[in-house]
């Protein structure tokens, strides 16, 4: 009698990509919807257009690349880059600003880098990075979030009309602003006392710092749920999140006029969204256990940088693209230490043989 | 009564602290198809094929020929003494059909050299050819109970089949090494449907404690640990019985996780010591054997039994009895099939060992070994736990998604190997300790992805054993290149060397002519050159004596050889005048 040979372990678990992925769209639904509740229609329009975008971009790519559609649609991760780029922009963005993105975020950071896996940098930050640089107006314009109980400013068509640019907002301006991050930084850099610029803003004091806060604390609980199910490792969100808790801290216990305190910078903001969700995209992040904290710490520290002595109010995308290069000296300075080795043996050799081989 | 209390205390209580090791996963166990019925002799078949090797090392040697009549238990090949070799006994009784290449279970279906005996079904043993059974190991010294386990034809049969007696002679014979402080008896079992060592340890759990006692005394040892995973509740309780009173052996009963029956695993979680890096459980004063390896040490000391059968699980869900047989080595996987009932028509895998660390056999008419612990007869969908709506097993991109690293029990970096492999950078993947990976298949299993991680190590593995067996011989061609050039150099020195210092003394003597010249008017200088040339015509002189004495010995010779009876006397004469015209 004959039998199918091939090489061991025959085992293999239910564990899958698209299981993987899965699990981070689930976790994404309470944030978003709490989202949708704030700004409206405008979330879920950005995030079913990402979506489609994204699906449709890729299949392209993986057409021309000549690669099996099914299994690389089926692995969902198109769709995680879509709506993890949908999240970061503002509602009732134009569509087309918002294909360009997903462009960049699907073909450019993706594709051209060699698909699923290969890909050196966070796809969907790329896109955000790539908007930011060239729509700054259009991608700092907020509309303004809606208090708890009360309805969104536009409905379902209009939403779709403001979108498709089939009707124009006369008063675009007075029903937008920029997000309290972007607010304070402005008044900072003006020289204006933190507490100052609170009490001048009126909308800073309850319903749009709520706004925020609460769609955080339901990202949170989204990120709970990935740690949870073993999606992510405790090390990126933890190591981020505390670092700018300390650093902001610190600073604004050293002038509290100056720096905005900590309970600003982890709620108000995409820190929570970041920090769960997108420092931890596994392909672009460090591997290593060491190596995750270190990652996640800079990501936190850079973060706190940029906000508070560079050009943008929000700084995820940036942070993560920068520390996105160091991952692969991350890696090799973190490795464990291996059954049966002293520790950092394996680093000492390394380096005693690369120095070897260099001579 | 007393006893009873005490081994109810015994069962229950475990004091002694573990430790674990790192990753290691759980897989379906499937222990419950094969663990219900009991051992049972799996009967002799009409043909037996046994390799001559079984194990790595060199072939054995046959000690018959065929056509000859061979007893049960009869040596058959000897162990070959200048390479690493076991001896194989003839399982049943029969007549040598053939010595010659047969297909061997081997992942690459190698063909080697086997014995093949047909049976004749009597099993006749004869006294001539069996081992004396050793009643009191006690008063045998060690190095005889090693050489009767070394003539028993003992392996290690946990599946490294490592000649028993080399490693413990190793670890009684070496003076300068570590002594062997604590035995570890492996009944982890950790593999996925295998059950020989559960059924085993049940059903022969007195035997094992023996084997154990006579390996403690063989070696010396201390103690002993015997280290059973916690679902294997009966063998433990068998285990503890047997041992109740020997206060040197102890079961220990250790989480069921997949490897822990790794040597280094079960190691680790006994005693919390890690073995070195490439080194040897001895270099921690440790000691591991499989329990099925104890119980033919046993046989072989306490019975005078040698190595001709083992305790084999078939199993899977295309066997329609799965059960454990006592087997004799040498009968065919289609033989174990039927004896279970035969085969289903969901067999479309025969797999030697577990499905986490096995091969895949191609044929069933192979012969199985000493090695041979689990014969797993399976349909492929039984193999993958699948699925779930979305799910494709089509292997994917690695997405870097830690899992294999945190599964991987030597706490290695495989998804960075796997990186660095598929760019062929060998040495990178060196550097992450590929030597490490003990290829337990962990990362495989747990990988989303699907990608077979393994395959890959094992490659890597090949490539630098190549790449360092290509650069020995560069390095050794190198050696010798570079002495050539020093020889040349050296000679040519030398040469130099001398001519320069010919040409120094040359140089001087000029010197000292022109000096000499120059102070012409010196007596002791002109006596100098006169005695020089005196001295040189004598030197000539004495040269030219000499080969005229040569000369005229060699013609002395002639003419002594010329001498012929009779003519003695004018010969006699001839030398004489050849002597005196020496003499003027």
């Amino acid at each position: 009698m004959k039998f199918k040979t091939n090489t061991s372990p025959f085992f293999s678990s239910t564990n899958n990509v698209s299981a993987v992925m899965l699990q981070v769209l689930l976790a994404l639904i309470p944030g978003t919807l709490a989202m949708f509740y704030f700004f409206g229609w405008g979330i879920l329009f950005n995030v079913v257009l990402a979506i489609l975008f994204a699906v449709v971009l890729e299949t392209t790519a993986l057409i021309i690349r000549k690669r099996p559609i099914l299994p690389f649609i089926g692995d969902l991760s198109a769709i995680v880059t879509g709506w993890l780029l949908a999240l970061s922009l503002p509602p009732l963005l134009p569509w087309w600003i918002l294909f360009i993105g997903i462009f960049f975020a699907i073909i450019v950071a993706k594709h051209l880098y060699g698909g699923l896996g290969y890909n050196p940098f966070n796809p969907a930050m790329v896109g955000f990075a790539v908007l930011i640089i060239s729509f700054p107006l259009e991608m700092t314009q907020w509309i303004q979030a809606q208090g708890l109980g009360q309805q969104p400013n536009f409905g379902f068509i209009e939403s779709l009309n403001i979108i498709f640019g089939i009707v124009s907002v006369p008063d675009w301006d007075a029903i937008t602003m920029a997000t309290p991050l972007d607010e304070i930084k402005t008044g900072l850099s003006n020289g204006t006392p933190y507490s100052d610029i609170i009490k001048q803003s009126s909308y800073l004091q309850s319903t749009q710092q709520n706004s925020w806060l609460w769609s955080s604390l339901a990202f949170t609980l989204g990120g709970i749920w990935l740690l949870y199910k073993k999606v992510i490792h405790w090390q990126i969100p933890v190591a981020l999140i505390s670092t700018l808790v300390i650093i902001s801290t610190i600073m604004h216990l050293y002038s509290s006029d100056n720096f905005a305190p900590p309970l600003l910078h982890i709620f108000s903001g995409a820190t929570i969204l970041g920090a769960f969700f997108i420092a931890t995209d596994p392909i672009s992040a460090s591997t290593t256990p060491t190596g995750k904290l270190i990652y996640g710490a800079s990501i936190g520290f850079i973060i706190y940088v940029i906000r508070t002595w560079g050009n943008y109010p929000d700084a995820i995308a940036f942070s993560v693209l920068i520390m996105n290069m160091a991952v692969p000296t991350i890696d090799y300075f973190t490795q464990p230490r291996t059954f049966g080795h002293k520790s950092f043996a394996t680093k000492k050799r390394d380096i005693g043989k690369n120095n070897g081989s260099d001579s | 009564m007393s006893q009873s209390s005490n081994k109810l205390t015994q069962n229950t209580a475990q004091t002694r602290k573990l430790w674990s090791f790192h990753g290691g996963v759980h897989p379906p166990y499937h222990k419950d198809d094969s663990n219900k019925l009991a051992i049972k002799f799996a009967g002799i078949p009409e043909y037996l094929v046994l390799p001559l090797r079984q194990h790595i090392g060199t072939d054995a040697e046959p000690c018959i020929a065929v056509g000859d009549k061979v007893f049960k238990n009869q040596l058959i090949a000897q162990h070959n003494q200048h390479g690493l070799s076991a001896n194989i006994h003839a399982p049943s009784s029969g007549i040598i059909s053939a010595i010659e290449k047969r297909a061997i279970a081997h992942p690459s279906a190698l063909h080697a050299n086997c014995i093949v005996i047909k049976t004749d079904g009597k099993d006749v043993h004869s006294d001539a050819d069996t081992l004396t059974p050793i009643s009191d190991y006690k008063d045998i010294p060690p190095e005889e109970l090693v050489e009767r386990i070394q003539q028993a034809g003992i392996v290690g049969l946990g599946g490294a089949v490592f000649p028993t007696s080399v490693k413990l002679a190793g670890s009684i014979k070496n003076p300068s090494q570590k002594k062997v402080k604590t035995l570890i008896i492996n009944g982890a079992e950790c593999e996925p449907y295998i059950t020989c060592d559960d059924l085993l340890m049940r059903e022969k759990s007195t035997e094992i404690i023996t084997g154990i006692e006579i390996l403690l005394h063989l070696l010396n040892a201390e103690e002993c640990l015997i280290g059973v995973e916690d679902n294997k509740a009966e063998a433990i309780r068998s285990l503890r019985n047997a041992c109740t009173g020997n206060n040197q052996i102890e079961v220990v009963s250790i989480p069921t996780i997949y490897p822990s029956g790794g040597e280094k695993q079960l190691i680790k979680i006994l005693t919390g010591k890690e073995i070195p890096s490439g080194g040897l459980p001895l270099a921690l004063g440790l000691l591991e054997q499989n329990v099925g390896t104890v119980y033919s040490i046993y046989q072989a000391v306490v019975e005078g039994k040698p190595l001709v059968s083992r305790i084999i699980t078939v199993t899977g869900n295309g066997i329609l009895h799965p059960q454990n047989f006592e087997v004799l080595i040498g009968s065919s996987f289609a033989h174990l099939a039927k004896q279970a009932g035969g085969t289903t028509k969901m067999a479309d895998h025969l797999i030697m060992g577990g499905p986490m660390m096995g091969f895949a056999l191609e044929d069933d008419n192979i012969p199985v070994v000493k090695a041979t612990n689990c014969a797993l007869f399976t349909s492929s969908t039984a193999l993958r736990e699948s699925n779930s709506a979305f799910s494709t097993q089509a292997t994917l991109p690695c997405i870097r998604c830690g899992k294999c690293m945190e599964a991987c029990p030597a706490n290695l970096l495989p998804q960075q190997m796997y990186w660095h492999i598929r760019a062929k950078d060998f040495e990178k993947a060196e550097a992450h300790n590929l030597k490490d990976c003990i290829e337990c298949g962990c990362c495989n299993y747990v990988c989303p992805s699907h990608i077979p991680l393994v395959d890959y190590y094992r490659f890597a593995k090949n490539e630098l054993r190549d790449q360092s067996i290509a650069q020995e011989k560069a390095d050794l061609s190198r050696e010798r290149h570079e002495f050539l050039l020093f020889r040349k150099e050296r000679e040519k020195r030398e040469r130099d060397e001398k001519r320069a210092a010919h040409k120094a003394a040359l140089q001087k003597k000029k010197a000292a002519a022109a000096k000499a010249k120059a102070d012409g008017k010196d007596d002791n200088n002109g006596d100098a050159k006169a005695d020089a040339i005196k001295a040189a015509l004598q030197r000539a002189k004495a040269k030219k004596d000499a080969r005229d004495k040569d000369a005229s010995l060699a013609k002395k010779d002639t003419l002594a050889k010329s001498i012929a009876p009779g003519k003695e006397g004018t010969a006699i004469n001839k030398v004489q005048k050849a002597d005196k015209k020496d003499e003027t």
